[in-house]
């Protein structure tokens, strides 16, 4: 190995601040954040600022195009997609959200504690990781949800099963890496307890990749709750979910084809800015194109 | 080879049977009694009881999960508890559609993804890199159904280009092609997408290493270098990326079938689904699971046609 | 002669791994096969040795940082590999080691105040404000300003990092010091700064030190005894001075003519290197050395050479056919 002069380095932010002050000069991130950020704010703000109550039916405006009463039309019940892609916005975020926490949370756990511990215990581990992950996750998440129940909880329980396994993994290479430098075995030498060394030493220095996982995975989990309610198996109607009515709008795709466009777009906004968000975390705290 | 080939195929063996184990226990703690789900409520207890012995739910479990596993590791599932009839040839009518639509997005996916990839590292920061970057960004984030469901406005019912009903006469492959067409487009767009990354990223850096440095002091001509040395040592990533999607591609082929309409597993597993179809269910499971497992065999074994070092191992 | 405080007796350490399908072979690496050596207090004791020989694996077994297979380890008369929880936890902090890479030793997200305090806390030594001006203290002691405190691993160079492993391991007040190749991997007038300043925590603290490493020049300077280790065997033993100027081993002689005399009028011809290392994973029968060794004999290829004294009063011993 190489040495450096005996001086003073520059005092560079550390970490996480260096990674966010990359990504934020890079204007894909930046597009992303700001997609992301208005599709939120929509969702959490659709009680006040939804102009229509979604499940309000109004017989004499059905099926309406796109208008300045009703901005992106009406379904076949009059209901106004605008109001209804709001409050939609807002299942889609809850369940992607909470099945992406739980499953960094334990599949971060899992890949923390297996690459740590090594040998057998890891070698069976992984093995039941790559049995989970042979199973197509939307195959996987469409049989939880069938055999569970169409209920709100039980779509997180799905989700989050399909993505353990891929935040293992995510967690473990670098975990294996870490656990071979020096400063795990100084921990151990000072004294410390396995668990210091993992949750203290070796968790901080793993969390940007976990992060960054998580949040193209939250791109997946939005992409996966989309599919299943589309195929009729998210939360029940009459709650609004952006598959739910993209699936209905395909019903009647003859006579308004708005109806399944808002909805399809609605859903590939949300996906691309997760996907531009996570993106940029990725170059900003790769640590192959950190040094350039 | 033939160690490297048998290690392989001996390694996926306890995958499969871990695969079934899994199958058999998500199947039976789902709550409640599936002769009774079948039946209804109405159902005398004779003829619950009559139903318990023909599916073998009146066996202890472990004589269950034996006669599951051995039945299945010789490709017999049983029958459907809906029809009667043997899964195998319920799946067996069907399989042809889903292998037709999966093998052909895989294919589109890689004859737009590599050469798009490989034109924009050699033009890096070019115009057309940008444009690759931007868009398979873009083609990424689509869900599938969401794409299907723009590709049947455009080209089925505004320009009538193609059919939007897409089941197809399996004999005839004029017919067959193009009814392909549309589903292939929309299913293969994100595997499309993230060839073009992976195999953008990868060529990126193969061309930075010492080697291509070598090949061009030598004077070998710059195509050369390209198209053999530098595809070359990019293909595990690029290799492992379509591995890795087509399980994504048979899972989001279900959506695909929807929207178009197609008849294949993904028609067959939504329909057990509405009907609680268990044995089905599970027969269907352990084909989707097994298809993956030979998709990992093939690319561990293209692993090691690519890299030497790999079979060496 | 001051009272022993760690010995080390018959230690070994062996890797197993199984490679090979479908038959399956398994390699075992010997990586320590048999050491014993003793230091007293106050003493710096030199490992020596190629890379490879297992000095740093032994090293690691004695702090049981790897568990090792057989042998006894005893710190003034209490037994180190059977040691757990609150009496491994207490010997430990007796122990302290200082680690080659000075780039992988520091917890890249922790500061290096909070690296400093952390051993306090997990033993119980101090907390808060009087913790902090420990870690001050040190900082000082090892000749950084105070201010480093707040600053992060990757805000120091090479040898800053060193001072910084350095300071870490006195936190706890430790009697013996094993310092694993502890400047190689620094520039050459990094290493004398780094060296002098290990020196001087000896003398002042009355340190232990355990000095690994494969240059002879550093452990002849620091060292009072050394011990020459070959595949996962001690051939010699004794005074750095005589060793290390009159090695009896021919492996140690070899060693010595190997190394680079620092008066260019001195220099003789270049060194006699005979042959490679064998792999640990297959050692040669009898003496480890008789392929390499310009005085092999035909016993030497089948007995394995007993331990014979040097000639004099506490010159140490070595272990070969010539001297038995």
């Amino acid at each position: 190995m190489s040495t450096t002069q005996e001086l003073v380095a520059p005092p560079a932010p550390a970490g996480w601040k260096r990674a966010l002050g990359k990504a934020r000069s890079n204007p894909t991130t930046a597009v992303g954040v700001v997609i992301c950020i208005i599709i939120m704010a929509a969702a959490i703000l659709a009680p006040w600022v939804a102009p229509y109550d979604p499940a309000d039916q109004d017989i004499f405006n059905r099926l309406q195009p796109p208008s300045a009463e009703f901005w992106l039309g009406t379904d076949q019940f009059g209901r106004d997609i605008l109001s209804r892609l709001m409050w939609g916005g807002r299942i889609s975020l809850t369940v992607s959200l909470g099945a992406i926490f739980a499953a960094a949370i334990i599949g971060g756990a899992i890949g923390l504690i297996s690459g740590y511990i090594g040998g057998r215990f890891d070698l069976f581990v992984m093995q039941v990781m790559d049995v989970l992950l042979s199973f197509p996750s939307l195959i996987l998440g469409l049989i939880v949800v069938a055999l569970l129940g169409p209920e709100l909880i039980n779509l997180v329980v799905a989700i989050a099963l399909t993505a353990i396994a891929p935040f293992a993994r995510v967690a473990r290479a670098p975990t294996m890496a870490l656990k071979e430098r020096a400063f795990v075995e100084a921990g151990r030498a000072l004294g410390f307890s396995h668990t210091r060394v993992l949750f203290r030493h070796i968790l901080p220095n793993i969390m940007s990749e976990v992060m960054v996982m998580g949040t193209l995975w939250l791109a997946t989990a939005v992409r996966v709750e989309a599919s299943l309610s589309f195929i009729g198996l998210g939360v029940k109607p009459p709650t609004a979910t952006w598959g739910g009515m993209t699936r209905d709008g395909f019903e009647n795709i003859l006579d308004a084809p708005w109806l399944a466009v808002f909805p399809g777009l609605a859903i590939l906004f949300l996906v691309l800015g997760l996907n531009m968000v996570g993106d940029g975390l990725r170059d900003a705290t790769d640590p192959k194109l950190r040094n350039e | 080879m033939t160690g490297f080939v048998l290690r392989r195929l001996l390694a996926a063996v306890p995958t499969l049977i871990a695969v079934l184990t899994l199958v058999f226990i998500i199947v039976r703690i789902v709550p409640g009694d599936p002769a009774l789900v079948i039946l209804g409520d109405q159902a005398t207890p004779e003829a619950i009881a009559a139903l318990r012995t023909r599916l073998g739910l009146d066996r202890s479990l472990w004589a269950q999960y034996f006669s599951f596993i051995t039945s299945a590791l010789v490709g017999d599932f049983g029958v459907s508890m809906v029809t009667g009839r043997s899964i195998m040839a319920e799946v067996g009518a069907v399989l042809p559609h889903t292998i037709d639509l999966t093998l052909a997005s895989m294919i589109f996916g890689i004859v737009i993804g590599v050469p798009v990839g490989i034109w924009a590292a050699l033009h890096r920061n070019g115009v057309v890199d940008v444009a690759a970057r931007v868009l398979s960004l873009l083609g990424l984030s689509f869900p599938v159904f969401v794409s299907g469901i723009f590709l049947l406005l455009a080209f089925s019912l505004h320009w009538r280009w193609f059919p939007v009903i897409g089941s197809a006469d399996l004999s005839d492959y004029g017919d067959r092609l193009h009814k392909l067409v549309l589903p292939t487009v929309a299913l293969g767009l994100v595997m499309a997408a993230y060839i073009t990354r992976v195999t953008r990223s990868a060529m990126l850096q193969s061309l930075g290493e010492d080697y291509i440095r070598t090949a061009r002091a030598k004077g070998v001509p710059w195509r050369r270098v390209v198209w053999v040395h530098g595809l070359r040592n990019a293909s595990i990533p690029i290799v492992t990326v379509v591995g890795l999607y087509v399980g994504i591609l048979l899972g989001n082929s279900v959506l695909t079938e929807i929207v178009f309409n197609r008849p294949g597993l993904g028609k067959i597993i939504v329909g057990a689904l509405n009907q609680r179809d268990y044995t089905m269910l599970q027969g269907l499971m352990v084909i989707y699971c097994f298809l993956i497992v030979v998709v990992n065999l093939i690319t561990d074994l293209l692993y090691g046609v690519i890299d030497p070092r790999v079979k060496a191992e | 002669m001051t009272a022993p405080v760690l010995i080390v007796e018959g230690l070994r350490k062996h890797f197993v791994a199984k490679k090979g399908f479908p038959k399956p072979r398994t390699i075992r690496v010997r990586a320590v096969e048999d050491i014993s050596f003793t230091i007293h207090a106050g003493e710096a004791f030199g490992l020596v040795g190629e890379s490879g020989c297992g000095k740093s694996t032994a090293a690691r077994a004695l702090l049981r940082l790897i568990e090792p297979d057989a042998g006894t380890v005893t710190w003034k008369g209490e037994n180190v590999l059977t040691a757990k929880g609150a009496a491994l936890k207490a010997l430990r902090r007796r122990m302290q080691i200082v680690f080659q890479d000075p780039y992988s030793s520091l917890d890249p997200r922790q500061s290096i105040g909070s690296a400093l305090m952390e051993p306090m806390h997990v033993h119980g030594l101090a907390e808060g404000q009087e913790a902090r001006r420990r870690a001050g203290a040190l900082l000082e002691e090892v000749g950084l300003p105070p201010a480093a405190l707040d600053r992060f691993p990757h805000e120091f160079s090479g040898g800053q990092r060193q001072r910084i492993g350095i300071a870490r391991a006195l936190t706890v007040e430790p009697e013996l010091i094993v310092a694993d190749e502890p400047v190689s991997a620094l520039d050459v007038s990094v290493q004398a700064q780094v060296l002098l300043l290990m020196q001087d925590l000896r003398k002042r603290r009355g340190l232990s030190f355990l000095f690994v490493s494969h240059d002879l020049s550093v452990v002849r300077w620091f060292c009072d005894r050394v011990a020459v280790m070959y595949l996962g065997r001690i051939v010699e033993e004794g005074p750095a001075g005589r060793v290390l100027a009159n090695p009896m081993h021919p492996y140690a002689q070899m060693l010595r003519d190997a190394s680079p005399v620092p008066d260019p009028a001195r220099r003789g011809v270049l060194p006699r290197i005979i042959g490679e290392i064998p792999s640990a994973a297959n050692p040669p029968p009898g003496c480890p050395f008789h392929p390499r060794c310009v005085h092999a004999m035909p016993q030497c290829s089948q007995v394995m050479p007993g331990w014979t004294l040097a000639a004099g009063d506490n010159q140490g011993g070595v272990a070969c056919h010539l001297h038995g």
